[in-house]
């Protein structure tokens, strides 16, 4: 899974590659070399793996096999089944789990919750490179400090204002839909894409849009023509974050989207299910690895882009 | 499922709307007469988040701040809420823990996370071993609380263990545990599992830092006879002090606003609450608003002197540049 070539190589983007380090370099390295750092090396790793690999291992096991006996025993008998992930998924029976309902919940919120706040921010990020007005520099640096109010600060208040916001009897952002979501997670989203976005579109050389203003363009055209493709690298980090972020979010769910299958995240599902059938592992691991397999294939497959927004020297608390 | 097209298409509906008001505002910033088409701009292209986080973080943040002043009816009542955090019993032990959290997470995660950083530079394979302890960053904290609920499981003496930690324990010679309930161990046990996902981005930067020293400097100091000891104190240490503070100060943060490993393997039963959970439960749970928003703060006024010490950091890093 690491090998091919589809996988790009984690940290090699912001270093030079060996092969093109000076010989001497290369020499040095390889004196280094030592066999006892590669094998605390893998020791580590190892350690690092085998909780995932275990409950990964159990989610194929039966129901009775994953209560009686060690995951580890499965080697000397081989007993595997799928029967868990069609259990978990299916919305067959009141006892069931329905996770293929929340999956989808998942899909819906993540989308608009990675876009939007990836537009806004750019939008804003744009003026605070580019703009030039008064107290420019104050309200940038106040954005940025909003990075500081935890979330927890804004739940209560956001909350009854949702609540509040209505026209007549018709509530404008109706509780128990994704609207309350989209919301919330573009807002908490802000400060630090804004703070991002704004160091990268910053970096854009001030002739490209000098040339640009010269022929015509104005800010719009501007922003969709050149800003926005030319910050492509760092509009794909900074969504890679929010998306695993999003996805990964249990406390805005558990406050806003009301926890009916038509809303809630699969994470506040399995949070539930731990809570109420904390013994059933047969669905608990099936379960939990449902739910980690959007991040895992965004995690392998965007590696680069990840580390790269990782390195850009922020991430969000 | 036959509703999963009716949820996509508030999906496609939501992004229509979104779609519609920004080219509304494109447009009118377009339109706006010449003379005031700059600043048409400038507030066109900052209303959206302008308007969204006065509402959704500076006004609640403000609100909150009373919020914690009040008593459950929202009558003011002093500093009633900050008493009660700091002499209720259960409200200490909530303190305690976030305390213990907040020092032993950034440090343990950092050092094995540079340790490790230092191992995988000579090692061979480096990209499979980053991915595989990087790994668990991807991995929400509910998934990783219930990987861990699973290692950490507990069956009696006289049956076979389904947990390994408690299987190592077995073939050791030793009891099986309740890992999860017994006081205070516990908080330490819950504490291995954000080290666990920590450790992960500690190595990725620190290990990027590493690669980033210069090359003459690691060779001079191989000339003067360096050990590899003295090495990684004199020469790897101070070159990667910027990046070390970077991940001591995020790591700190996120372990002060942890919340969804603490809420999925015990729910803060059994003396394990930290700050952020209890905040959740009193507000949301428990219909202490009063008490949840004075939590809140008190997370916000722990979290600030990080921050500012980190911004700090960054503008005498510039100012060296």
């Amino acid at each position: 899974m690491t090998s091919t070539p589809a996988v790009p190589a984690m940290g090699t983007d912001t270093t030079p590659d060996t092969t093109r380090e000076a010989p001497i370099t290369r020499r040095v390295k390889n004196k280094l070399t030592s066999r006892g750092a590669t094998i605390a090396a893998i020791i580590i790793a190892v350690l690092w793996t085998i909780p995932t690999f275990g409950l990964f291992i159990s989610s194929f096991r039966s129901e009775e096999v994953i209560n009686d006996t060690g995951w580890w025993t499965s080697f000397t008998q081989f007993n595997f089944t799928l029967q868990n992930y069609v259990d978990v998924i299916g919305d067959e029976g009141s006892s069931s789990s329905n996770l293929g309902q929340y999956f989808v919940n998942s899909l819906a919120i993540v989308i608009p919750a990675t876009l939007i706040p990836l537009v806004v921010a750019a939008m804003a990020a744009y003026i605070f490179a580019w703009g030039r007005f008064r107290g420019k520099d104050t309200l940038f640096v106040f954005i940025f400090a909003l990075q500081i109010v935890p979330l927890q600060m804004a739940l209560i208040p956001l909350l009854s204002l949702f609540v509040n916001l209505q026209i007549g009897e018709f509530q404008l952002i109706p509780p128990g839909s994704y609207a309350q979501l989209w919301i919330a997670h573009t807002i908490f989203a802000l400060p630090l894409a804004i703070f991002l976005l704004h160091n990268f579109i910053a970096e854009i050389p001030g002739e490209v849009i000098e040339a640009a203003r010269v022929d015509g363009a104005g800010h719009t055209t501007i922003f969709w023509r050149i800003i926005v493709p030319l910050s492509v690298p760092a509009l794909a980090s900074y969504g890679i974050f929010q998306f695993l972020w999003v996805w990964n979010d249990l406390l805005v769910a558990l406050v806003f989207s009301g926890g009916t299958a038509d809303v809630a995240p699969i994470t506040q599902r399995l949070a539930e299910l731990t809570g109420t059938r904390g013994g059933e592992w047969h669905r608990l691991t099936a379960g939990a690895f449902v739910s980690m397999i959007v991040p895992l294939l965004v995690f392998f497959g965007l590696q680069r882009y990840f580390v790269r927004g990782l390195l850009a020297g922020g991430l969000k608390g | 499922m036959e509703d999963v097209g009716e949820k996509f298409l508030q999906v496609v509906i939501a992004l229509a709307i979104f779609a519609a008001i920004i080219g509304l505002i494109m447009l009118l910033v377009d339109r706006a007469p010449k003379s005031f088409r700059d600043k048409a701009t400038i507030i066109g292209f900052l209303a959206p988040a302008g308007i969204l986080l006065t509402v959704g973080m500076v006004w609640p943040a403000v609100q909150t701040t009373f919020l914690a002043f009040t008593d459950r009816d929202g009558n003011v009542n002093g500093l009633d809420n900050f008493i009660w955090m700091f002499t209720e019993p259960t409200a200490l032990v909530t303190l305690r823990n976030t305390v213990l959290w907040v020092i032993l997470v950034p440090t343990i995660s950092t050092i094995v996370g540079l340790v490790y950083a230092v191992f995988i530079d000579k090692a061979h394979g480096e990209r499979v071993l980053k991915a595989l302890v990087f790994m668990p960053m991807a991995i929400s904290m509910v998934g990783a609380g219930i990987i861990w609920n699973f290692m950490y499981a507990y069956r009696g003496t006289e049956q076979d263990q389904i947990g390994l930690v408690n299987q190592i324990l077995v073939w050791f010679g030793g009891e099986p545990r309740q890992f999860l309930l017994d006081a205070p161990w516990n908080t330490f046990f819950l504490i291995v599992v954000m080290v666990w996902i920590q450790v992960g981005f500690a190595m990725v930067v620190l290990s990027a830092a590493i690669k980033g020293i210069p090359a003459d400097i690691v060779e001079a100091s191989r000339l003067d006879g360096a050990t590899a000891w003295q090495q990684f104190w004199s020469v790897t240490i101070p070159s990667i002090r910027g990046a070390l503070i970077v991940v001591v100060t995020t790591i700190t943060i996120i372990t002060l606003k942890v919340f969804d490993i603490v809420r999925t393997m015990t729910a803060g039963n059994y003396d394990t609450s930290v700050v952020a959970n209890e905040m959740y439960t009193q507000a949301f749970r428990a219909n202490e608003p009063g008490r949840g928003a004075a939590l809140a703060l008190v997370l916000f006024l722990m979290v600030l002197p990080v921050v500012l010490y980190n911004a700090r950091q960054l503008k005498k890093q510039k100012e060296i540049r």
